[in-house]
């Protein structure tokens, strides 16, 4: 947990304080996202957490100690950090770079390579290929990735990140936050990341910091920020197209229990029961399981009326819109686009039907929170 | 990239061989008496082991204070000391080699241990300028970022500023040794000894052998060191 008390800067010869009188908490495990734009503080601010700054006045606390009466050195050593310029030692090898932290806290050799290999390897690099290597030999996105495993090598609980995938292409960086989120699933650490891009910061973050001149403007889930905007800058900052970020937000799953809908049918039901559901039906379709829940296919009243069949399996053919649990919203629209469909049939994983999701739905969610 | 010692021979080899032929060949074939006298072995080793001499000590005290002081100005509280010394440095490079002969010689007299002061100070002042340099060149990222991961300064100036000047650092001995070299050969005007001593009893006395020989000998030596000096460095840095 990192705690900011009124928290000022100022630096000298400037009149006004780069950060004022600010105050933040951040949970154990969340990641908080301090945005804005260039000169609102956000940097400053996090760099008195690991005094690379000293702030004027004001006390951070960090798991409860105050961070100001601490040693900085060993302070430094149990924060990783991560920097938009990355900072790799140029005549070290990516070995010895990611081993840094453990040099310095004078590990024993074979932990050292051990947890290196180990980090190599989670952020995606192999260590048998990159160990002996020099940065100079990295592309940018793997530079990125030694920077954020030697921050995170020696497993300290508390990471600071200044913009770390801001060097890089946006497809590169793309795929930089999905792999970033997925480790940090797994460890969750308690993270301070800065950034100026908004939308990085609704898809990094838990809680968001939004920063103005030196001050916290609205310190809100990703969610409410853009449901709720606390003035108008932020209104300004998260852009006209909120609702579609929103959709980013939610998962599927977080929805799916809400709405009523008429369960499948199986392939052995009479044909009239199966009509009368299609008939209740919003989507004039009904989703095919078979006795185990599994996800068999549609029957659509269109081609019910055709009375080419006999049974239910005559009429049943395949749905190709289909999208798991875990899929945004977001992804569940865009699914909806391409196949030119108002519904989408959730399934698991292991093809166990979930249900659907229709543009209505989506359309009220929208309007729920809005 | 695996040879144990990652030193190309070949040109210190002929330079060394060069030497050796022009000493053995002066020594047999004076053109006269009075230049066999002066091309003797013996005249020949006294003035190299001088030069060398000269240049040993000298440089070894240049390289000390040198680089020492390098990395005491560039700490940041005696960062702008620092700019102020690199100024003076680089007014100081400009006077010619002569003339601070002649001014210590003024206030310290004659001899070896003038001149190898003299030298010393000369000398300083490439080392000095390019560990300054180097150090404060390094990109400030790289030391933010061993700051923030709980380096100490020692540790970053031993691990990190000094390992990325390095280079820096040895092109700057590599200048003074050159300069050294060339210079050592004028301690002779305050009594230092050296393969000046050749050279300008050469001049005086009108015989271009030994002219010859003892400018040789100088820029073959300072070719050589030169080379080795840069072939060392090539293969400690394995980085860039």
């Amino acid at each position: 947990m990192i705690k900011l008390e009124g928290i000022t800067k100022k630096f000298p010869g400037l009149k006004t304080p780069a950060v004022d009188n600010l105050d933040l908490e951040v949970k154990e495990g969340d990641v908080c996202v301090l945005v804005g734009p260039s000169g609102c503080g956000k940097t400053t601010t996090m760099k008195m957490i690991n005094r690379i700054h000293e702030p004027t006045s004001g006390h951070i606390y960090v798991n409860g100690k105050n961070v100001l009466k601490m040693n900085p050195i060993k302070l430094r050593l149990d924060i990783g950090y991560v920097i938009q310029e990355i900072g790799l030692f140029p005549h070290q090898t990516i070995e010895e770079n990611v081993a840094t932290v453990p040099n310095e806290k004078k590990w024993p050799r074979e932990k050292t390579k051990q947890q290196v290999d180990e980090m190599l390897t989670l952020v995606g690099l192999d260590p048998k290929i990159y160990c002996r290597r020099y940065p100079s030999a990295l592309s940018g996105g793997q530079r990125q990735r030694v920077g954020v495993a030697r921050a995170m090598v020696t497993n300290p609980p508390i990471m600071l990140m200044d913009e770390p995938f801001g060097a890089v292409d946006p497809i590169t960086r793309a795929r930089l936050q999905n792999e970033f989120l997925r480790i940090q699933e797994r460890v969750s650490k308690t993270i301070v990341f800065v950034t100026h891009d908004i939308d990085e910061a609704i898809k990094m973050g838990d809680a968001i910091a939004v920063m103005r001149e030196g001050k916290i403007v609205q310190y809100a889930t990703p969610n409410e920020l853009l449901s709720s905007p606390a003035n108008e800058f932020v209104a300004n900052l998260v852009g006209r197209n909120r609702s579609i970020k929103r959709l980013h937000l939610i998962r599927i799953r977080e929805i799916l229990n809400g709405i009523a809908r008429p369960g499948p049918a199986t392939l052995d039901m009479p044909l009239d029961d199966i009509r009368k559901q299609i008939e209740k039906s919003d989507i004039r379709a009904v989703m095919i399981v078979d006795h185990d829940n599994k996800f068999k296919g549609i029957i659509g009243m269109n081609e019910l009326k055709k009375n080419t069949g006999e049974t239910a399996a005559d009429y049943i053919h395949e749905l190709n819109q289909l999208i798991t649990e875990d899929a945004t919203l977001n992804d569940a629209l865009s699914v909806m686009l391409e196949c030119g469909e108002g519904y989408v049939a959730v399934v698991s994983e292991n093809d166990q039907y979930r249900g659907i999701i229709t543009l209505g739905d989506l359309l009220n969610v929208v309007k729920e929170e809005a | 990239m695996k040879r144990l010692i990652p030193i190309n021979l070949v040109l210190p080899v002929i330079l060394i061989a060069l030497g050796i032929l022009i000493v053995v060949y002066t020594a047999n074939n004076p053109t006269d008496s009075l230049v066999a006298r002066m091309l003797s072995y013996t005249n020949m080793f006294k003035a190299l082991r001088e030069h060398f001499m000269l240049m040993v000590v000298s440089m070894t005290g240049a390289i000390i204070v040198g680089v020492l002081s390098g990395i005491m100005l560039s700490r940041p509280k005696l960062y702008y000391l620092g700019r102020v010394v690199e100024n003076i440095v680089n007014i100081g490079q400009t006077v010619p080699p002569l003339a601070v002969l002649a001014l210590l010689f003024v206030i310290m007299g004659i001899g070896f241990r003038m001149a190898v002061f003299a030298l010393f100070l000369y000398s300083i002042l490439p080392i000095l300028r390019n560990t300054f340099a180097g150090i404060i060149n390094v990109q400030p990222s790289i030391i933010e970022s061993a700051k923030g991961m709980g380096m100490s300064p020692f540790r970053i100036l031993t691990r990190i500023e000094l390992p990325l000047a390095f280079p820096i650092i040895v092109a700057g001995i590599r200048t003074a040794v050159v300069i050294n070299v060339g210079t050592a050969a004028m301690a002779t005007f305050i009594g230092g000894g050296g393969l000046g001593d050749l050279i300008v009893a050469g001049i005086s006395l009108g015989r271009e052998m030994v002219i010859f020989t003892g400018a040789a000998l100088a820029a073959l030596t300072a070719i050589l060191l030169d080379h080795v000096i840069g072939q060392v460095e090539k293969g400690l840095v394995r980085w860039s």
